[in-house]
């Protein structure tokens, strides 16, 4: 196997990360909704610990994507 | 598909310039840079200076924005801290935030892609905090390294982690924001290309796809902002407080 397909493999390798991330922000907004069918009055409290906690597993998929990029980088 | 994703980001010296064997050529980043600082300068002014006692469209936005941040500051840092840690902190916030927003117009660059950047901003605000932490504290900032609660023996073990926990925490700070900053884009790049070389019966749907994407941005924009002060804050917090 080359460099150039073993990196390409590693790219789509790191993707899988993403899964993680995306458990994580389905849980938020799950409980989020959980949340606020119990006690409605309390959305706009929780809503901007909802956001933070959103961007802040978002994130997280965006580091899988920065190490997708790093082997991009090292491809050639 | 079309051209590198990432062909975006790629810097393009405007005048070429050389000092001391470093290149410090004028790029599109730096003219971006001056537009960000200089705008956040003018809004700033504008806050001091033009506001009024019955506020307009503009000024509300950032009435909003100032009593967002100032919660902030007074859960992380503490109400009697505001008068020295509130500006600093919604300048910041500021900067942050309207380079990331301006710089989803079309043209515009937006340099917290540049993790230079923001590296350089989270570097600044975790040495900041570290000065502060040994200034107010002495070597009992040290102690910040221990948990409470923990038994003695768990300490060869703790006191590692907690370390790089501790240098963990200016490079998230960087790297989040610049990630989130160059997926945005080039996500959007992606669609826009798929846009252009699909066949003509599906082209409505990457660019529909787009278009909320973009919504999603502008979101992402002002929430990373807002992340990237409250981090900030509770950082600068921790140094001023001492516990955890």
């Amino acid at each position: 196997m080359d460099v150039h397909a073993a990196a390409l493999i590693g790219m789509g390798a790191a993707a899988i990360g993403v899964a993680g991330s995306g458990a994580g922000i389905g849980y938020i907004f799950g409980k989020m909704i959980e949340a606020v069918a119990r006690q409605p009055e309390i959305e706009g409290r929780v809503s901007k610990y909802m956001w933070l906690g959103f961007a802040l597993s978002e994130a997280v998929a965006l580091y899988a994507l920065v190490i997708a990029f790093i082997i991009m980088g090292l491809r050639k | 598909m079309q051209g590198n994703p990432l062909e975006e980001f790629f810097l393009h010296p405007i005048i070429r310039l050389h000092l001391l064997g470093f290149d410090i050529s004028v790029t599109q980043a730096v003219v971006s840079l001056w537009l960000m600082v200089g705008i956040t300068a003018l809004a700033s002014l504008y806050f001091v200076r033009v506001a009024t006692l019955v506020p307009g469209r503009f000024q509300t936005t950032l009435e909003m924005l100032f009593d967002t941040l100032t919660t902030v500051v007074d859960e992380n840092v503490g109400a009697e801290n505001r008068k020295k840690f509130l500006l600093p902190i919604f300048v910041l916030f500021l900067f942050v935030f309207l380079s990331n927003f301006l710089g989803l117009i079309p043209g515009v660059y937006t340099i917290t892609s540049q993790i230079v950047v923001t590296g350089l901003l989270a570097l600044t605000v975790y040495l900041i905090s570290l000065v502060i932490g040994f200034v107010k504290h002495g070597l009992k900032f040290l102690s910040i390294l221990v948990p409470e609660g923990v038994p003695g023996w768990m300490m060869p073990l703790v006191v590692p982690i907690e370390i790089i926990s501790q240098l963990a925490r200016p490079l998230s700070l960087a790297v989040r924001l610049f990630a989130n900053m160059t997926a945005g884009h080039t996500i959007l790049f992606v669609l826009l290309s798929l846009t252009t070389s699909l066949a003509i019966y599906l082209k409505w749907l990457p660019f529909s796809i787009s278009v909320v994407l973009y919504l999603l941005e502008v979101l992402v924009a002002f929430i990373q902002a807002y992340i990237f002060a409250v981090l900030s804050a509770v950082y600068l917090g921790q140094a001023m407080k001492l516990n955890h």
